[in-house]
């Protein structure tokens, strides 16, 4: 029987990689991607519990998730493709003028 | 619209535990699997593809864990709408941004893994110290009625974030076209202009396309030209970037792809300056 500990279990892991993504690549893009598998995973963590607790609350929220998640996709890739056509980049190491 | 219902129903609270079991090992290790090479391979289109992996397969774990309407919304929206968003951006930014492999902060790749490895620790600590009871059985609103229970949730309790979120989408579709749109700061091209870079680009036919001797009909093989020779000027440029050039040696003409990836880049000035000419 697959209880919800193991989709927790995985959630986990998946949102691991996710971070360490965000944290070790440096094209915006796939930083991008990285920080949607972050929130697929707390998504997934969101149903099994809704499974657990059987009240379809979890997946409510999951779904809203799902909606800033699309909105701040979008917004997000406009962003990177205005810093692109300035820059010419897509790496978060070339944005820096504010740094100092 | 039944149909996927009685899916979710069967995969929720029908079918033998062992096949459920299977299922979610088999895409438990696949998904984990694409989320490592999603942060290991250094092509970022490799990372989308894997991305539409990992995401395919939490929308079989959530129709196994009696979600039916969440699973096919990951699948439209998540790997429908918003990867191929990614991908449309990947093909503005260059198909070949690859990340460089020199490091701008010394250490920042051990120390990222040790902050992953820190944060897998204290998310399993969590995890193991909280008691996750077993799923009690299915009840109705994870198999038949879950779109009806999720409609009722949505304009009842949860009514109030639900008109938030049309804000906040109205909102997102409008910066969205605030930031990309563009200013035209050179006048429009003439077609004097148009004609007179094409003669002065050094290539006024056309570009060769697939060609008759072409072997492959894939779109980052360049032509053949009558003699046997391969035309390098048949592969966009989105294609083959700067970061390509050791791998187009195979297959083109080396020096020709740099001498024409700059006239793209030079554009703007270049257009700037033909525009003060004509004035």
């Amino acid at each position: 029987m697959v209880s919800p500990a193991h989709f927790v279990a995985l959630s986990v892991v998946l949102f691991v990689i996710g971070g360490v993504g965000v944290l070790v690549r440096r094209n915006a893009l796939v930083v991008f991607m990285c920080v949607e598998l972050m929130l697929n995973a707390a998504n997934l963590a969101f149903v099994a519990f809704s499974r657990m607790h059987g009240a379809l609350d979890g997946q409510v929220i999951a779904f809203f998730v799902m909606v800033v998640a699309a909105a701040e996709v979008v917004v997000g890739l406009a962003i990177l493709t205005s810093i692109f056509r300035a820059r010419r980049s897509a790496s978060v190491d070339d944005a820096s003028l504010m740094k100092y | 619209m039944t149909g996927h219902i009685v899916t979710g129903h069967i995969v929720a609270t029908g079918g033998s535990d062992i096949a459920r079991e299977s299922t979610f090992w088999i895409l438990a290790v696949l998904a984990t699997a694409a989320g490592l090479g999603m942060v290991l391979s250094r092509r970022a289109v490799h990372c989308a593809v894997l991305l539409a992996v990992v995401m395919l397969s939490l929308a079989v774990l959530y129709a196994l864990q009696g979600a039916p309407f969440l699973a096919f919304v990951q699948v439209i929206v998540y790997t429908g709408a918003v990867l191929m968003l990614f991908l449309f951006v990947l093909m503005i930014v260059g198909i070949s941004s690859a990340d460089s492999a020199v490091e701008t902060i010394r250490g920042q790749r051990l120390w990222a893994g040790v902050a992953g490895i820190g944060l897998l620790v204290l998310l399993v600590l969590v995890v193991g110290h909280a008691t996750i009871g077993k799923a009690p059985p299915a009840s109705a609103s994870f198999g038949n009625s879950n779109i009806t229970g999720i409609g009722t949730l949505l304009f009842t309790k949860y009514v109030f974030p639900f008109e938030i979120t049309s804000a906040l989408l109205i909102t997102a579709a409008l910066g969205a076209m605030v930031l990309a749109h563009r200013e035209r700061l050179s006048p429009k091209p003439t077609q004097r202009r148009l004609s007179r870079e094409r003669i002065g680009s050094g290539h006024p036919t056309p570009l060769p396309g697939p060609g008759t001797y072409a072997r492959h009909n894939a779109v980052d093989m360049p032509a053949r030209l009558p003699d046997g020779s391969s035309s390098a000027l048949s592969v966009s440029e989105v294609l083959t970037g700067p970061a390509d050039a050791p791998d187009d040696a195979q297959h083109g003409d080396p020096a020709a792809l740099p001498a024409n990836a700059e006239p793209a880049d030079a554009v703007p000035a270049n257009g700037v300056m033909s525009s003060q000419e004509d004035a």
